[in-house]
């Protein structure tokens, strides 16, 4: 008997617990907006970052009273890197929380997990970083903020032809990370089509710490540069052995470098190479200047890719809240109240607004979105010499 | 040629980092049969431990001192023998008597607090690790070219190995060590301290577990709180390829390991740099199944 | 009537009470669950159903495999790979009732995954029998990295970027009817003559085989079933969310032993508990943002300490005894 009344106690406290769960998250008068992403597991640093600029950006704009004077509550919630559990987040968000809008996930897989969920619940979502092509073909609720796999893998080849003049690439892939399979593959199609020959194609495994043994054998075939598309990550520890291995040819890399961290670790490992970025950090640009100085303020480090990239995708949505306030009142009233088929509509009209964005000005450049809800947007090649970024190029579209 | 040589010493080294962590496995393996997931988490803990204690005593800076890293290396494995000590008193103590998949489920569960804890505290960010002994590049023969630090992992891999052995082998308490490992209900008739034997050799798995820690955070500077998972399990199944609960059986698993992954590599596809590794370990196991250095123990009836 | 034919009738009976019952709850759980419940329902029916069968191995049949996500990815591909390629080819042109003619190729797909996974159990299994404990284990371990790292190299099934464009087949109930079929298929089993004879491999290896168990053969078979039922619940999986290697880590196994200790080894109805529990602690657990794993690791730890012989230890539930006139207490070894 005891132990039964024990159980029925405990099972009281957990229904207790939920209720008081669900209950915290009605707020009234604010509109709900959901965030998903790694915040543990493998790639816990690129959530938490993401996080962080979506976060800053949200609470300026509640700093000054919100969209329309309707402040917006920000939910966040861990996948722990996997992507039934992005699914189950999203769902979350969207059925307990009621969001009308969600921003996430930096990978395409965990973005591609969750995507049809909005699409079906008619919940705009805005992926910051998510690079596969296939992420948008989704639904027509889904966009993003950043560049796909061909187009970067496409500027990376045509700088190393062109600018560098360079013939034979090395390409150095990490094989369990999505973005970098699908950069490399880009690259290499590009850079054949372009008359450049690809004499090695190796692979690491997200989180190594050892290269030697990939890049001894990238050393024999003699490349004139490495292609490294992955994440700062890594890239850092692979041009520190390289250089210990006598290749002292340059590495070339996308927006997956940007990162204090990078030449922390590599120190002048990387004197000598390039990488796609969206901005630079001395563009005299004074929302670029605004958006380092705060997020440094705030998180005491420089921000990366990831960060830069959520901090535009929610200004993004913010930009299309505000335009939806001024052309429809009523239906922007109706995204901080219930479920509704009004607040539906409104939602509809908002991935609408969400959907034309036309040059917003955010920090990593004008961002158009085109037909296929992808960002349309140019590349800075910046180099490294001396242990300091310079700027070196910007490919139009 | 030349690429042979320079992916066979290479292998050494890495293979060598293997063989440290093995070493911690092994031990705790063979007193208490427990598979300890969370070896691999305190070796992640002692490179941060490290990298405090570096940034502590300003160690690492311009002009590094080899005093100053024989201190932090000390003082990171000393913090870890500690956090072993409290990890084997808090969690596998209670649950040593109620089956081995009980106490395998703790130490996962232990493994996941580390871990996560890293998270909190440390932050996921991967972190530059100090370079407490400046970097250099040595030729061993043309185009073999290895670093300072490797060679400094490789001895100290086989010093410890060997202060290990000998501890083993000829001190009072490694000889009470081995005979907890033999049957642990006649040593404590013996009058054997089971419970302060097997507190020391977690204090001494641990120790060398942060060793190594600190030693791939020399060699490889990033550390990040979820960079012991892979080497801990690689770890492991170096050491029931070497014969589990034996000490050299460990380093050369280890050794094998590091080489074998390193020869995959350079003559058959990187892409299948960590699948190779295990097809090895099953085709060992299925000649030797009790690994290459271990005894096969007929089982008592 | 004759006896055999007799029990055929009984299992086509419990087989239409099961699909029917499970048909009712997934009508019962679109109309009136949250979808956010609901989703957890589908998860956790997947989760059953590993645990379950894995339970075979490690509770019943005393041996220890820690690689059951390499079988899940394996029924997971195998059966995604036979939809998105031979479904439009052989059942594009079907004619006929909708339900029928998605339902049949989508069984088709799911016992294909399975038996793939038993192929893989048996090919894992027999030449590791000659192994013990925690070498077995390591093999298995070893077996799913394996398997792992294969699925990131085939191009044809998405590689390091998922596998796209599966139909989103599964639901509520079919999710319920394979749980509440696996459940009642090793159950039985557990209690045949083939059953005693796992328990007694578990209890004694060699006083079995001293009696004349067959030991290897029945070692094997337990874990070609354990493999079968893990790929049809990959195959569920796979028809349910995006599909990414990422899903099938070490951790995932260790995720699934866990759901056995937890519930208590050897317990069916422990298992099932346990899957449930160890499902829905990480969402109830949301609330603690980004302390939720570290108390769940916690609770882990304490649960292991404070009840090591699981929830429910080797506690059977049973509708006789449920019904019987003098309720007998719980055998639970306290």
């Amino acid at each position: 008997m005891n132990r039964r009344n024990m159980m029925f106690r405990a099972a009281a406290l957990l229904g207790l617990l939920l209720a008081f769960a669900a209950g915290c998250a009605k707020q009234s008068n604010v509109i709900p907006i959901g965030v998903y992403g790694s915040l543990t597991g493998g790639t816990a640093t690129f959530g938490i970052s993401s996080k962080q600029g979506i976060e800053l950006f949200m609470d300026n704009v509640n700093s000054v009273g919100g969209v329309a004077g309707t402040k917006l509550h920000i939910q966040v919630e861990d996948d722990q890197s996997k992507p039934e559990e992005a699914a189950t987040a999203v769902q979350k968000l969207i059925d307990q929380d009621g969001v009308i809008a969600v921003l996430g996930e930096v990978a395409s897989s965990r973005s591609m997990a969750a995507a049809p969920i909005c699409q079906q619940a008619g919940v705009p979502m805005i992926s910051p970083s998510s690079t596969n092509p296939k992420v948008t073909e989704l639904g027509d609720y889904i966009s993003r903020v950043c560049y796909i796999d061909p187009f970067q893998g496409m500027v990376i080849a045509k700088f190393a032809r062109q600018t560098l003049h360079l013939t034979k690439a090395a390409v150095f892939r990490d094989n369990k990370n999505d973005y970098s399979v699908g950069l490399a593959n880009y690259f290499s199609e590009s850079f054949h089509a372009m008359g450049g020959t690809v004499v090695s194609d190796e692979a690491y495994s997200e989180g190594d710490q050892d290269f030697k043994a990939q890049l001894t054998v990238i050393k024999q075939k003699k490349p004139q540069f490495i292609v490294v598309p992955g994440y700062y990550t890594e890239v850092a520890l692979i041009a520190r052995q390289a250089r210990e291995l006598g290749i002292d040819v340059p590495l070339l890399g996308g927006d997956g470098w940007v990162s204090d961290r990078l030449l922390e670790i590599a120190q002048d490992a990387l004197n000598g190479s390039y990488f796609v970025s969206h901005y630079w950090e001395k563009d005299p640009n004074p929302a670029i200047q605004k958006f380092v100085a705060d997020y440094r303020a705030r998180y005491n480090s420089t921000p990366d890719a990831l960060a830069a990239l959520a901090y535009d995708a929610a200004g993004v949505l913010v930009n299309s809240l505000e335009m939806l306030n001024k052309q429809d009142p009523a239906a922007f009233k109706s995204l901080s109240g219930p479920r509704s088929e009004k607040q539906k509509a409104a939602r509809a009209k908002l991935r609408d607004l969400i959907n034309g964005t036309k040059d917003y000005p955010g920090v990593t450049g004008k961002i158009t979105l085109d037909g296929k809800r992808n960002a349309v947007k140019s590349a800075t090649f910046l180099g490294i010499k001396n242990h300091e970024y310079e700027f070196v190029a910007v490919v139009e579209p | 040629m030349q690429e042979l040589f320079q992916q066979l010493a290479n292998g050494i080294a890495w293979g060598s980092i293997y063989a440290l962590i093995a070493l911690g496995y092994t031990m705790v393996y063979g007193i208490l049969r427990l598979i300890n997931f969370a070896h691999g988490d305190i070796y992640m803990v002692g490179a941060f431990a490290a990298y405090y204690l570096a940034r502590l005593l300003h160690a690492g800076g311009p002009e590094p001192s080899p005093i100053l890293a024989a201190v932090v290396l000390l003082g990171s494995m000393a913090i870890c023998a500690g956090l072993g000590v409290a990890i084997e008193y808090f969690a596998y103590r209670p649950v040593r008597k109620s089956g081995r998949l009980t106490a395998l489920i703790t130490a996962i569960g232990v493994s996941l607090l580390l871990e996560n804890l890293g998270i909190r505290i440390f932050g996921a960010d991967p972190k530059f690790f100090p370079q407490l002994v400046a970097p250099r590049t040595i030729t061993l023969m043309e185009g073999v070219i290895v670093t300072n630090h490797q060679i400094t992992v490789v001895i100290i891999s086989i010093v410890l190995m060997v202060a290990l052995t000998l501890f083993v082998q000829r001190t009072r308490t490694g000889k009470a060590m081995r005979a907890v490992a033999f049957n642990r209900d006649a040593a404590s008739l013996m009058g054997i301290p089971v419970n302060r034997i097997i507190t020391i050799t977690f204090a001494i798995g641990s120790a060398l577990a942060a060793a190594a820690g600190v030693l791939v955070g020399l060699t490889n500077p990033k550390i990040e709180p979820l960079m012991g998972i892979m080497p801990g399990v690689k770890a492991f199944v170096a050491a029931v390829l070497g014969g589990i609960g034996s000490i050299p059986g460990a380093v050369i698993g280890g050794l094998v390991m590091g080489v074998s992954e390193y020869l995959v590599v350079g003559y058959i596809s990187s892409t299948y740099r960590d699948a190779i590794a295990f097809i090895i370990l099953i085709l060992v196991l299925l000649l030797k199944p009790a690994g290459l250095l271990g005894r096969n123990v007929a089982e008592k009836v | 009537m004759p006896r055999k034919s007799k029990s055929t009738l009984r299992a086509l009976a419990v087989t239409l009470v099961i699909v029917a019952g499970a048909w009712a709850l997934n009508a019962a759980g679109t109309a009136y669950l949250n979808p956010y419940v609901y989703r957890i329902l589908v998860l956790c029916g997947i989760n059953v159903i590993l645990a379950l069968s894995l339970n075979l191995v490690n509770g019943v049949t005393g041996q220890f495999s820690i690689g059951h996500a390499g079988f899940m990815a394996v029924g997971a591909y195998v059966s995604a790979a036979f939809t998105v390629y031979a479904t439009p080819r052989f059942f594009g042109v079907m004619p006929g009732a909708s339900a029928l003619s998605s339902a049949l190729p989508f069984v088709i797909a799911l016992l294909l995954g399975g038996v793939v996974a038993g192929v893989a159990g048996f090919l894992v299994g027999l030449p590791s029998m000659r192994l013990r404990g925690d070498y077995l284990a390591i093999v298995t371990l070893g077996f799913g990295e394996i398997i792992r790292v294969a699925i990131l190299n085939i191009d044809a099934v998405g590689g390091a970027r998922g596998f796209a464009g599966i139909p989103q087949r599964t639901d509520l109930a079919w999710v319920a009817a394979v749980a509440a079929l696996t459940f009642v298929f090793l159950r039985n089993l557990i209690r045949s003559y083939h059953g005693r004879a796992l328990l007694a491999i578990r209890e004694d290896e060699i006083a079995a085989e001293a009696l004349g168990v067959p030991t290897t053969r029945y070692k094997v078979s337990a874990f070609v079933i354990a493999a079968f039922c893990a790929g049809v619940a990959g195959g569920l999986f796979s028809h349910y969310t995006y599909l990414h290697t990422n899903s099938f880590t070490f951790m995932k196994s260790i995720e699934v032993i866990v759901m056995v200790v937890l519930g208590g080894m050897g317990s069916l109805t422990g298992s099932v508990l346990g899957a449930f529990i160890l499902t829905a602690l990480p969402e109830v657990l949301r609330f603690a943002s980004s302390e939720r794993l570290i108390i769940y690791s916690l609770l882990l730890i304490v649960l292991m300490i404070a009840r090591p012989q699981g929830l429910l230890g080797r506690w059977e539930f049973s509708w006789r005894r449920l019904f019987s006139r003098r309720p007998k207490a719980p055998t639970e070894v306290a």
